[in-house]
Parts: structure tokens; C-alpha cells; sequence
């Protein structure tokens, strides 16, 4: 009896649940059938009427009876959902070639851009960075880089100055004395910095510009040894294929002196509008350091010896980025910023 | 310094290069080659052609015809030209030629002007006569060129030859860079020996003998006095009788023209052309001026004046260095002679001078006298005093041999005695060392010995030619040794030892990382001057007494707008923004990471305090608590937010007075930020809102971290408590969170204003805010009556401040 009433209610709620039409039906069918007020508790209540020894029996039927159809009734669910999901992604396709909705970013100046290169790869190869003033004495800037009173090269650099003997420094080279007036040997720095000549502005000129100096010194340092570093820097900074040359040439506080080219990087050396059809672009001035500076600032030069270089940060960044009047350098034309 | 080949090849006559090759080589053996122009580059097919025939055109009155034999044939070309009579001898460019420019002499175009055969109002033309307009050259140059109309050659010039040839434009000019060490290169004796020495080629300087054909002697007839010997080391005189003036011989004057000297008259061009070949710089003066047959070489007076040669009169002062005679000044030293005794064309006796004075005195007097020569321009380098002597009996070898005139027996020098040649031990093995090379002894030997360092075996010493003063110890010798080595063939290495770990230093860390925070809030990175107008002060309102308007001047600016050394970094971040914001860039921000110059004293006696300050400013979207938000990004970033207030009593007279504050950390100043006043803006011509905000970095530097130490995300809930008020309009923010804070004890966790509104509904005089305060307990989940006690205590603290419960 009670057995026929039970398949009665499953074969009954497995029919509604196949013709059920959405998970709220679905939710229905089970408050109807499994709830506290459904068929089947019904069923469950009228156990009183039922013999003692038979109640064990009917439960299991019972039971039976309700993880059957909980099963149905999952499945349907589950397979309800999936649809629903489905069915909502496919609402929600969106055009992805809309505009992406940036996060406004500043931008780094080109010559910061330029300075955290040269300072990635000298760090790299154990250089510190050091600073030095850029309001200066004449004996950093000048005298204590072979530089005396009378020297031509002090007329060629048209200095500013605001005494006598206080000046805006021509070259980050004065960073060179205090670095070795310091005592600490070895030393192996780079000085990146402001510098300051009396040139007029225009397109390739600027009264205020940026220099890195870079000095090595220790014992056993051989201009080879400038050669392989300045190569190295070279291949880092513009390329693995860059080459380098290296011409004679006279700086007063280093002996023997040279200037660097690098091949050029935009047509690799068959020569270019950019290089001037040249294949070469002069980047950089260096030397071994002269045993007289070295004299000066209490360096032994018959125990050490060392080499310096000078680069202009403006230069590299104008021949990198290919950038055409230095000016743009200075006004800080939001679109030309952007750009780096 | 400039040199024909040709020239160079007068003394190395065995060079036989390219052009290219010349330049290159020279340029890697460190005598740096900026450019070369060959003057024939645009010249083709020209020849000397002889003028048989002229006939007049039928159809026109200004054109002729003529029969020109060109040594293969005879051709007909209709020419403009007049100057011309049957026999001359012209060059003729062919069909298929080309010339450098037209006739007129303007600018010369690009790849020259080609010469095809064709017709002539009628009448066929098989080519073209030339000026010598037409190749590319000026009658500066070729003084016998007509002024207007076709070049006419000498008659004996030889018919069909190359034209180009005969005028010696099959050459090319190689302009070099000298540097300031090697004045001996500004020559062209030094560049042919530079040559030689890169090229293993022999040298063959000039042999100089002078015949001396004239009567008596030279130390009879002057006698000379060098009062200043620190500024005149070496004074050489000569004389020279019965001058006969004409022109310089061709090649002579050709030579002169390639290097851009301008032939004039033989004895002229004599010392320019010793001047060029020397590099010694020589005057000549009409010996009948000098008085008292005396030359005295000694400082002026202050005040003085004279009237050099060009006519103009000339201030002078006790450190201009003079040549006078027995009575009166006949000459600047090394710049200029006078007027006074300037060689004319009825001269019968000069007097040649060539002197050694000292470089850097003639480069100060050519600037105060304001004459820059090219005498001056070699002078001021420090001549040789060894080479005077030579360059002086050069002139007199090529004044018998131009037979310019008959040279006096004798020369009168005076001065210091030349120095004996330098010696320096020849060292290879540290030159060796030095350059990180393997190159024997003997090799060094042979290098030296091309640049005419010759090497003393006995006592293992390099012996240095005077002209090379700037040889003087071992590195000197190592870099001569690497140049013709040849510095590509160095090796490449690397340092060895040197151990060092490298880096940067805390300062820059800290302002790296304050660029990066600028960047990520939105500001972009710019560059501006280190000096600027002392206007700035007056734009931006700083009272007369501002400590800002204690700046350092540069005492030789390139103009009142760059003449001081900035004290206040705001200017140049609003000069930028103002180019912005005048070009219709939108929503711009900027920062700057540079340096303020504090004099600690004014005038300057030491170094100033260089501070630097990062300075930030907008315009556009934004308003001044997005520049805070900036401001506190980074000094989170640096943990320095917890003893961070801020004073609106920052006193800026060029910020919005009721929109400024000072930034405070611990109790301390560190930097402003606020509205720019309106009054500033217009200064600028900003017409909309600009938010600025600089941090002195010296002082966040003292007080950055990078470390962070953790602490535990809480296990425990919170409770939040929110509190809405009614608040008088003048209570600040800071101030009711300074208290509340003081007032929640440890559990107040955080915090946060979530509305404020001034308007309907809230009574005049007053605003609301509300904000949401969070209460937890690391150890244990709070108790209710906790939080009620914390809340009772800023309940009471509010109405300290008069502030009420919104109900």
C-alpha cells in the first residue's frame, strides 16, 4: 500500500521535474514533494499507523524514494545552471577593440631615460654613482685637471662664474678630485650631473646640459682595459653588433687620450643620413688619467694608475631617441614627454 | 687648420692616397680630418683651347663667333664674353662637361652646371669658354683673372692641356682639427710631418739657405731691446734692400688660395705664405719709419692709444705688450703693426720681424684690444721659440728666389737662449704597462723616430724636437707609441682586480623612488634651468625682504634671464606648464627633480647649499587634495606618513591664501603645497587653476626607510562605529582627527571621512562630516563595552570642540 503510494509520488515528481521550466519550479517541486509539508513527509508522519515490525522496511523505501529523486532534482539543477550561465556570457559579449581605459602614468624626461641606462650597465659592472657640486671652485673644475690660470682650454669652455673663484661647472671631471681627494682605492665611479656653458641656446646647443664622468683607478689598469670597458658599454647601450673606434686625441687632464666612435646604430655602419654618411658617431671622450692629476689630489702615480671618460647625457639621448632640436629637452611640452 | 694635399705632398712627395684614405688615416693616427673638398670635383672636361678666329653674330650684337683650337680639333663656340682678341689662350669646356658655378660668381650649386653642345640664337655652340668665375674659384684667388669676362692663360700655356690642371685645381683640401697641445700642427711643415710619420713615407722639409747679396750688415743697421722678456722670450730681425713689389709667382699664389689666403703682392704674400708653411707668424715694417734704427720691445701705458694698420685707433693698457722704435710704437706685439710703418708700394727697405711672445698675454690683449688676428690665433698657443729663426730665413730664401728684393747679410736675434732639446728615459716596459700592449723596444724606437724623436742609445733617453713642447714625460711618449701603433690595434680588456660592489647611494634611491611615485601618480618628468631672471621674485609675489630674493648672480650671464642661481624651484615648473597650457595641451602635470642654490652668505664666499626639491604642479583635472594624495603617495613610499601634518599657516604669498599648507613631518617643515594665487597665474598667463606642491629632499632623505617590518593581519573581527556631526566650519579636519584619535585609545584601528557637506539643511556657520571608525582587538574579539567606553570618550572630545551629534 504504502510502497504503491511512494512510487506514485516519485514516478509523479520525476514527471514535473522533467516539464520544469526554470530553477524556481525546480525549488516547487522540491518544498512540494521533499518539504516539511510535503508528500513525502506526509508519508513519513503516517509511519504511526504503520506495524512496528514493517516501519524499518517503509523508511528505506522511503529514503529510497527521496535520494532518488534529489538526485534528479540536482542533475536538472546543475544542468539548469550551466544553461543560465551560458545563456548570461553569451548576454555579455562586449566589442574589445573598444579604447582601453589607460591609468594615467607619468612619463620619465629622455634624459633620465638616457642616465638609468648608463647607470644600469656601469652598477652592473661595479661602479658607484657619485655626486659632486655643481656650483664649484675653480681648482675642481680647472686647476686640479691640468687646467692652470693661463691654459687655453679655460677660455675655450667660456665658464660662468660668480668669483673669482667660484663657477658653474664646465664638466663633471671636478667630481674626479673630490672622488680621489677621498683617498679610498680602488675607485671605480661614474658621476652623472649638471654642467654649465655660456653657449646661447639653439638646436643643438644649451647653456645647461648633462654630463656622466666615469674614473677607474687602481693598480695595473691599462688603456686596454678603457678600450674593453668603453666597448662593452657600447654594445650595452646601443646593441650587441655596435663597434667601437677609438681616435687620438688631447684632453689636458688625461695622457694618452682618445675619442670614441660607435658604429653607427641606425644603419650599422654603411653609413646614413644620421651618421652623416659617415658609418661612425663620435659619443665620447676618455684617457688614461694624468700622472700629474693624479699627483695633485695625492694619488702616487708611480703606484696607481686609472682611466676616466666623459659622455654628454644630452647626446646619447638626442642619438637614441632620435630626437632633432635640444631645446625640446627644456620646454616640457607634455606631448614630447609622453613620448618616453 | 687648413691644407692642400698638393701642398703636403711638397714634402712628402712620395703620398699617393685617396682622398678617403688620406682622411681616415689621418684621422686614426690623431690628426683629426673634419672635411676635404677636392676643387675639381665639379670640373670635367676642360682644356686650354687657343682663340683662332672671332666673328660677329648675325642675329645678335652681344654675342660673337668663334673658331677655338683645342689641340685635337678646332670647334665653334658662341660666347657673351668681350675680353677676348684672336690668339688667346682660354679654357673651353667640352660637350658633356661640367663647370662649378656660373658666371656671375653666386652660390655654387650642388653637383655643378653641365655643358651640352647646342645652338646660339641660331648658330651652333660645341661648348663653353669659362671665367674663372665659372670653376668654382674668384679673382681673390686668381688675382689675374679680368674682373669681368673669360680667363686668359699665359701665352705659353700649352693648347688641348688639361685646364684644370694648369690652375692647379686638381687638388683637395683637407680642413683639420688641431688640438690646442700640438701647436707645431698648425702648420703645414707639422701636418706633412704628421703625414709622414702615419704613412712611413720620408719627409722633406724646405733646405733653407739665403743668399745674402747686399752690402753691410743687419746688426748695423738695427739694434733691438726686448724690455718684457716674460712676454717676449725671442725677437728675430732681418732686413731686405732694393724690394722691387709684384705679384707672387702662380704657384705660390695658388697655394696661398687653396688654404683661403688671398694673394696681394709678393712680399705680402712671403709672410703669409712662411706664416702658413712655419706656423710663425712674421711682420714686415718700412724700414725708413723706424727711428733711431732701434726696435724696443716693451709694455704700453694705460690709456694709450695706437693705430694699427686697418686705420683704427686702438685702446691699449700696461699689459699689452709693444714693438716700438726709438721713439714712438710701431706695432702690437703678435696682433697688429701700426699704421705708422706699414709696408707701401714705394717701400725700398723692410725690416722682417719674427718673435716668440708669450701665448697666454697675447690671447688676453687680443681681447681687450679687440682684435683677433691670424697672427694672434697662432701666438696665443705658445710658438717654439726654436722655429723663428728658421721661419725668418725662409721669408729671406724665398724673397731672393721671388727676387722680391736683396736680403743684408746677417740676423739680429735677441732673448732668452733657446732650452736645449728635452730628454726623457725611454721606458717600454711601463709604456707597456700603461697601454696593456706587447710592443718591443725597438719598435717604440722606430715610431719615435718618423715623428723626428730621436732615441739616445747610451743613455736609453728619447730625444724631443723643440717643436714638440708638448712631450714631457713617460704618458706623453706612450700615447705617441699608441698612435702609430694604432689604437685599433690595442687590445680590449677588462679591469682585472678592482673589486668594488658599485651601486647608488641612499640620497639617490630616495629621489628615485620619488620620481617613480610622481610618475605612477600621473606626473611627467621635465627639465628646466638652473638660472633664471631675478624677475621671477617679482612674479612670484615674494615681498622685498623674501630670504628667496637672496640669490647668487653669475657675474658673466648670458642675459638678465639666466643671470641668478635659483632659490625657489616654482618658476621653472610654471614656465613649463605655462608652455602647455599656451599650446592647449589638457590636464597637464609636471614634476622636476633638480636643485635650489642657498647662498649662505652673499657676496659668495663658499660653496652654496645645493638642496634638492622635487617640485610637482598641475592644471586641469584635479583639484589641491589630489596634489596631497601625490604628496603622500610618496612619503608612504618612504614610510613617512605616521608623523605626517599639515600647518595652513604656510605664510606663501604666491599660493591661495586660504588653500595653502605647509607639509609637516614630525614637527618639522619639509616642504608647501597649495593653490597657485590668481595674481601668479596671470603672471604666467595661466588662466585656470595650477596646484603646485614642493618637497625639500635633503630633509626626507633624513628620515626615508625602505624597510618594513610586518604586522599581523588580524585574526579577530572588527567593530565599526560611525559617527555623523555637525561641525563649526572653522574646526579643521586634522584637528577633529587628531582628537578623536587621542580619544580612541589602541583599539581605534582606523578612521576615514566618508561625506562632508556645507548647504541646505545644515544650519548657517556650519558642516557636516561623518566619519567611520573601526575598533579591534589583536588579541581577542572586542566586547561591546569597550567600544561603548572609547565612544564615550570622543563623544566628549566633540563637544570640546563644539561640535554637535547629527540626529
Amino acid at each position: 500500500m504504502i510502497s504503491e503510494q511512494l512510487d506514485k509520488i516519485r514516478e509523479e515528481a520525476l514527471k514535473q521535474i522533467e516539464s520544469s521550466d526554470g530553477l524556481e519550479k525546480l525549488n516547487e517541486i522540491r518544498v512540494n514533494v521533499l518539504g516539511k509539508k510535503g508528500e513525502l513527509t506526509s508519508i513519513l508522519k503516517s509511519m504511526k499507523d504503520v506495524a512496528p515490525e514493517d516501519r524499518p522496511k517503509v523508511g528505506q523505501l522511503v529514503n529510497e524514494t527521496r535520494e532518488a529523486i534529489e538526485k534528479v532534482l540536482e542533475e536538472t539543477k546543475s544542468k539548469m545552471e550551466a544553461a543560465a550561465r551560458d545563456a548570461k556570457l553569451k548576454a555579455e559579449v562586449i566589442d574589445v577593440t573598444l579604447p582601453a581605459k589607460k591609468n594615467k602614468v607619468g612619463h620619465r624626461h629622455p634624459n633620465t631615460v638616457a642616465l638609468e641606462e648608463v647607470e644600469r650597465i656601469f652598477t652592473g659592472m661595479g661602479y658607484e654613482v657619485v655626486e659632486g657640486p655643481e656650483v664649484e671652485k675653480d681648482y675642481y673644475n680647472f686647476e686640479a685637471l691640468n687646467i692652470p690660470a693661463d691654459h687655453p682650454a679655460k677660455d675655450e669652455q667660456d665658464t660662468f662664474y660668480i668669483t673669482g673663484d667660484l663657477l658653474l661647472r664646465t664638466q663633471t671631471s671636478s667630481t674626479q678630485v673630490h672622488e680621489m681627494e677621498k683617498g679610498r682605492i680602488p675607485i671605480k665611479m661614474i658621476a652623472p650631473g649638471r654642467v654649465f656653458r655660456a653657449d646661447e641656446v639653439d638646436a643643438t646647443h644649451s647653456p645647461s646640459f648633462h654630463q656622466v664622468e666615469g674614473l677607474v683607478i687602481d693598480k695595473d689598469i691599462t688603456f686596454a682595459d678603457l678600450k674593453g670597458t668603453l666597448a662593452e658599454f657600447a654594445k650595452q647601450l646601443f646593441g650587441p653588433d655596435t663597434k667601437t673606434k677609438f681616435r687620438p686625441h688631447h684632453f689636458p687632464f688625461t695622457e694618452p687620450s682618445a675619442e670614441m666612435d660607435v658604429s653607427c646604430f641606425k644603419c650599422g655602419g654603411k653609413g646614413c643620413r644620421f651618421c652623416k654618411g659617415e658609418g661612425w658617431i663620435e659619443i665620447l671622450g676618455c684617457g688614461m688619467v694624468h700622472p700629474h692629476v693624479l699627483e695633485m689630489s695625492g694619488i702616487d702615480p708611480n703606484e696607481y694608475v686609472g682611466f676616466a671618460f666623459g659622455v654628454g647625457l644630452e647626446r646619447i639621448a638626442l642619438l637614441k631617441y632620435e630626437i632633432d632640436d635640444m631645446r625640446l629637452l627644456y620646454e616640457n611640452d607634455i606631448r614630447f614627454l609622453n613620448q618616453f | 687648420m687648413n691644407s692642400s694635399k698638393s701642398w703636403i705632398k711638397a714634402y712628402v712627395p712620395d703620398l699617393n692616397c685617396t682622398d678617403q684614405e688620406f682622411f681616415d688615416a689621418m684621422t686614426l693616427s690623431g690628426t683629426k680630418t673634419e672635411t676635404y673638398e677636392p676643387l675639381d670635383k665639379n670640373l670635367d672636361k676642360i682644356v686650354v683651347g687657343q682663340i683662332d678666329k672671332i666673328e660677329p653674330h648675325p642675329d645678335a650684337d652681344k654675342l660673337v663667333i668663334c673658331q677655338v683650337n683645342i689641340g685635337t680639333e678646332t670647334i665653334q663656340i658662341v660666347t657673351g664674353a668681350n675680353n677676348m682678341k684672336e690668339g688667346d689662350k682660354v679654357p673651353v669646356v667640352l660637350d658633356g662637361g661640367r663647370v662649378a658655378g656660373g658666371h656671375d660668381g653666386g652660390p655654387l650649386p650642388e653637383g655643378g652646371i653641365k655643358i651640352k653642345a647646342g645652338k646660339l640664337r641660331g648658330v651652333p655652340s660645341a661648348g663653353m669658354m669659362c671665367s674663372i668665375e665659372e670653376l668654382g674659384s674668384t679673382r681673390d684667388f686668381y688675382p689675374e683673372a679680368p674682373e669681368e669676362g673669360l680667363y686668359i692663360f699665359p701665352q705659353d700655356t700649352e693648347v688641348g692641356a688639361d685646364a684644370v690642371e694648369v690652375l692647379g685645381l686638381h687638388d683637395t683640401v683637407f680642413e683639420f682639427e688641431v688640438t690646442s697641445n700640438r701647436v707645431d700642427c698648425y702648420s703645414i711643415l707639422g701636418i706633412a710631418r704628421e703625414t709622414a710619420a702615419t704613412y712611413k713615407l720620408p719627409f722633406k722639409a724646405p733646405v733653407v739657405e739665403v743668399k745674402e747679396e747686399a752690402d753691410g750688415n743687419a746688426k748695423d743697421m738695427i739694434s733691438v731691446e726686448i724690455k718684457d722678456t716674460d712676454l717676449c722670450t725671442n725677437y728675430c730681425a732681418r732686413v731686405v734692400k732694393d724690394i722691387k713689389i709684384a705679384p707672387s709667382p702662380e704657384w705660390m699664389q695658388r697655394r696661398l688660395a687653396s688654404v683661403g689666403i688671398r694673394p696681394i703682392n709678393n712680399l705680402v704674400d712671403i709672410t703669409n705664405y712662411v706664416m702658413m708653411e712655419y706656423g710663425q707668424p712674421m711682420h714686415a715694417y718700412d724700414m725708413s719709419t723706424i727711428a733711431g734704427n732701434k726696435i724696443v720691445v716693451k709694455r704700453a701705458n694705460d690709456g694709450d692709444t695706437f693705430v694699427t694698420l686697418d686705420g683704427q685707433e686702438r685702446k691699449l693698457d700696461k699689459d699689452v705688450l709693444m714693438i716700438c722704435d726709438g721713439e714712438k710704437e710701431v706695432g702690437i706685439a703678435g696682433i697688429m703693426g701700426g699704421e705708422n710703418s706699414m709696408i707701401t708700394d714705394s717701400v725700398d727697405t723692410v725690416l722682417f720681424e719674427a718673435a716668440t711672445f708669450n701665448g697666454p698675454n697675447i690671447r688676453k690683449s687680443a681681447k681687450r684690444v679687440g682684435l683677433r688676428t691670424d697672427a694672434s690665433g697662432l701666438f696665443e698657443k705658445g710658438l717654439d721659440p726654436a722655429n723663428a729663426l728658421d721661419a725668418i730665413n725662409r721669408a729671406c730664401q724665398l724673397v731672393v728666389e721671388l727676387g722680391c728684393g736683396k736680403v743684408v747679410p746677417g740676423v739680429v736675434q735677441v732673448g732668452l737662449p733657446i732650452a736645449p732639446l728635452k730628454r726623457i728615459p725611454l721606458e717600454a716596459d711601463r709604456i707597456n704597462k700603461l697601454l696593456g700592449t706587447d710592443i718591443s723596444k725597438d719598435e717604440m724606437v722606430e715610431i719615435l723616430k718618423r715623428e723626428e724623436v730621436e732615441y739616445d742609445a747610451k743613455t736609453d733617453e728619447v730625444i724631443i724636437p723643440s717643436f714638440r713642447q708638448d712631450l714631457n714625460q713617460m704618458c706623453d711618449i706612450a700615447e705617441e707609441v699608441a698612435r702609430f701603433f694604432g689604437y685599433d690595434k690595442i687590445p680590449t680588456t677588462l679591469p682585472k682586480n678592482s673589486a668594488t660592489t658599485g651601486g647608488i647611494s641612499f640620497k639617490m634611491r630616495v629621489e628615485k623612488k620619488a620620481r617613480e611615485v610622481a610618475q605612477f601618480c600621473g606626473f611627467s618628468q621635465g627639465y628646466t634651468y638652473s638660472f633664471e631672471s631675478p624677475k621671477v621674485f617679482d612674479k612670484l609675489l615674494l615681498p622685498e625682504d623674501a630670504k628667496e630674493r637672496q640669490a647668487i648672480r653669475i657675474s658673466n650671464p648670458l642675459g638678465e634671464d639666466f643671470s641668478i642661481m635659483r632659490t625657489i624651484s616654482l618658476n621653472g615648473i610654471l614656465t613649463s606648464l605655462a608652455t602647455n597650457y599656451n599650446r592647449r595641451n589638457k590636464d597637464v602635470r609636471l614634476y622636476e627633480m633638480g636643485n635650489i642654490y642657498v647662498p649662505k652668505s652673499l657676496p659668495l664666499t663658499e660653496l652654496p647649499d645645493e638642496r634638492m626639491q622635487l617640485t610637482l604642479g598641475f592644471y586641469g583635472e584635479g583639484d589641491f587634495y589630489s596634489m596631497k594624495g601625490a604628496v603622500e603617495e610618496f612619503l608612504d613610499s618612504v614610510h613617512m606618513l605616521d608623523k605626517l601634518t599639515y600647518d595652513p599657516n604656510a605664510g606663501k604669498p604666491f599660493l591661495h591664501p586660504g588653500r595653502q599648507a605647509n607639509i609637516v613631518y614630525d614637527g618639522e617643515v619639509i616642504g608647501y603645497l597649495g593653490e597657485v594665487h590668481p595674481a601668479v597665474c596671470d603672471n604666467y598667463d595661466i588662466d585656470t587653476r595650477v596646484y603646485v606642491a614642493v618637497i625639500d629632499m635633503p630633509h626626507v632623505v633624513e628620515h626615508a626607510k625602505f624597510d618594513t617590518i610586518y604586522t599581523g593581519i588580524a585574526k579577530f573581527p572588527a567593530v565599526t562605529r560611525d559617527l555623523s556631526m555637525v561641525v563649526p566650519k572653522n574646526v579643521l579636519a586634522g584637528d577633529i582627527e587628531k582628537m578623536i584619535r587621542q580619544r580612541g585609545g589602541k583599539k581605534l584601528e582606523s578612521l576615514e571621512l566618508f561625506d562632508i557637506y556645507e548647504g541646505a539643511q545644515i544650519k548657517e556657520g556650519f558642516k557636516s562630516m561623518a566619519y567611520s571608525l573601526s575598533f579591534r582587538d589583536k588579541e581577542k574579539t572586542l566586547e561591546d563595552e569597550e567600544v561603548a567606553a572609547a565612544m564615550k570618550k570622543i563623544l566628549n572630545g566633540l563637544e570640546s570642540l563644539n561640535i554637535e551629534l547629527r540626529s
